[in-house]
């Protein structure tokens, strides 16, 4: 019917075949010379700075016995078992606590998009849910949900890893809403008008066009969330849970050594390492794909 | 195209004194108009005469102040009356075409299809290529709109609304964003509906189109409608001396299109 415009063509597809310049091959020997100065540089200074690090940290008087104390071989191969177990907990805790956080966060932030006067109490209610659990520090929530709603007597004896994730659904979901709703109003209000003319509903709009738009906006800022809430999962232990953190604490009173601490932190950094560099990944993506290749 | 079954006798549309008000700003000022079945009509005026408004009002993005606004001879003005299904029976295109950027073209077309009209997944994409195919962008059916041209994603914007089968489709000024050379394939398009059968009402600029495929023409001015006729006298011969005025401007301007205030897309 009418001529198909030829795809977007890429910005060196035409030069493919073409003997530079020698201007252009004096610019690409400069920026070659450039780069490998600036390898050779960072080279330098990595190794010089590792070798500062090596002598300051194992020249000082104390090192031997912060060695002993903090970096046992024998000690960490003895907790290992125990603090991998607590681990498990820990993950267990957040994957129920990320579904959690997704439902109640994405509920919160559609009531505080809703308009109108009669949603007014629901809006208001919302709004003081995120102020106050956004402000309220965790371990506090934890103190106060883990002792206090059991001391209510309305529920069954539950485990304390249960009023963990309660206090961290709590928590994070005033989080995650707040950033959901900057994604929400992120998305152009023309897009809820074609939804709204084509028939479709109020809800039925968020769901199908708005939400996924605003996901996609703000998929950065839930990934660094998701790593917060990755190592605050070890918080639970102070209600008596014996999480990787709890286990650590245990091994480390039997042994008076501080070793298992120091492994169970770097299994938790261990677990978080794969989604921080997956958002980095996103983030890097989604400047790509806005910039369309510009260099700055 | 077109999926009207009004019987001939009731007019598909009918407006009796429409008034729609910004705060202190009247922009529609009890506007009467009727559209039968299979009628093209262009609404013409300048920027801010209450075109687009009058499109809105119609298929309640805006409620009205007053007047009632009649859909196959239903009140669809009663608040009692359920918005979303009436949104529904009617097909409506934009200046900036507002695709969903997420979706692909076929997933663009038929959302409409799934979660308002309850048709299967497979029918639905059946009948989403088929229109697809129609206008000649089936090859982009799995392509997302930041793929094609402004020309392309305005045809697609067309397929969208028609896929449903509305009774009337509501145009407001689909042109004014495209590169002057992209505006011929959508007129082409419009023109192909407006043969087929198709009840549209349209919002234009483009007075050369209005004047060769309307059945109809509508000339707006602050909120008022100051004359309608056929094509051939609108043009030709216009009785409103603030008609004239309208068409002198917009013919020395060049190409008929009056410069347009562009809003965000």
């Amino acid at each position: 019917m009418s001529p198909h415009r030829p795809p977007v063509t890429e910005t060196n597809s035409a030069v493919v075949d073409r003997t530079p310049s020698a201007l252009e091959l004096e610019r690409r020997a400069f920026r070659a010379r450039s780069s490998r100065r600036s390898v050779l540089i960072s080279l330098a200074s990595t190794v010089v700075f590792a070798a500062l690090v090596a002598v300051f940290v194992v020249g000082t008087p104390g090192w031997r016995s912060v060695q002993e104390t903090f970096f046992d071989p024998e000690v960490l191969v003895a907790a290992w078992p125990r603090v991998i177990e607590g681990l498990w907990l820990n993950i267990r805790v957040l994957v129920v606590a990320s579904i959690g956080v997704a439902i109640v966060g994405v509920l919160l932030a559609s009531v505080r998009t809703l308009r109108g006067p009669i949603f007014f109490p629901l809006r208001l209610l919302a709004a003081a849910y995120t102020d106050v659990f956004r402000g309220m520090p965790l371990l506090i929530v934890l103190y106060l949900v883990g002792f206090g709603i059991p001391g209510l007597g309305l529920f069954p004896r539950m485990p304390m890893e249960f009023w963990g994730t309660v206090a961290l659904v709590l928590t994070y979901s005033a989080y995650v809403a707040e950033v959901l709703r900057a994604g929400i109003e992120a998305v152009h209000p023309s897009q809820r008008l074609a939804a709204r003319s084509l028939g479709l509903g109020y809800i039925a709009s968020l769901r199908l066009v708005i939400l996924p738009q605003a996901l996609r906006k703000v998929t950065p800022a839930l990934m660094n969330d998701f790593v917060s809430m990755q190592k605050d999962v070890g918080l639970i232990s102070v209600l008596g849970a014996v999480d990787a953190v709890r286990a650590a604490q245990i091994e480390t009173s039997a042994s008076y050594n501080f070793t298992p601490y120091v492994l169970a932190g770097l299994l938790f950094v261990a677990l978080a390492l794969p989604t921080i560099r997956l958002t980095d990944w996103l983030t890097a993506r989604q400047r790509e794909r806005e910039q369309h290749g510009s260099v700055v | 195209m077109s999926a009207s079954t009004a019987d001939s006798a009731t007019p598909v549309l009918r407006l009796e004194n429409v008034v729609k008000t910004f705060g202190d700003r009247v922009v529609l000022a009890g506007i009467d108009l009727t559209v039968d079945a299979h009628e093209v009509i262009a609404l013409i005026g300048a920027s801010g005469s209450g075109k687009s408004t009058l499109l809105r009002t119609i298929n309640l993005l805006e409620q009205v102040d007053d007047g009632r606004v009649l859909l196959t001879g239903t009140d669809i003005t009663d608040p009692r009356i359920d918005a979303d299904a009436v949104r529904a029976r009617f097909g409506t295109v934009f200046q900036h075409y507002n695709l969903f950027p997420h979706l692909t073209v076929l997933d663009n077309v038929t959302l409409a299809l799934r979660h308002v009209h309850g048709v299967g997944k497979a029918a639905a994409a059946a009948r989403g290529l088929e229109l697809l195919d129609r206008v000649g962008l089936a090859d982009f059916a799995r392509s997302y709109p930041d793929r094609l041209s402004g020309g392309q994603q305005q045809r697609v914007a067309i397929v969208r609304a028609l896929a449903s089968g509305p009774e009337v489709l509501l145009l407001d000024e689909i042109t004014s964003a495209l590169d002057p050379e992209l505006v011929g394939e959508v007129l082409e398009l419009v023109r192909d509906l407006g043969a087929s059968g198709t009840t549209i009402l349209m919002a234009t600029h483009e007075m050369a189109f209005a004047r060769d495929v309307a059945t109809r023409v509508v000339f707006l001015d602050a909120g008022v409608i100051r004359e309608e006729g056929t094509p051939d006298q609108i043009f030709g011969a216009p009785r409103d001396p603030r008609t004239r005025a309208f068409l002198d401007r917009v013919t020395s301007a060049g190409r008929g299109a009056a410069p347009d205030d562009t809003t965000a897309g």
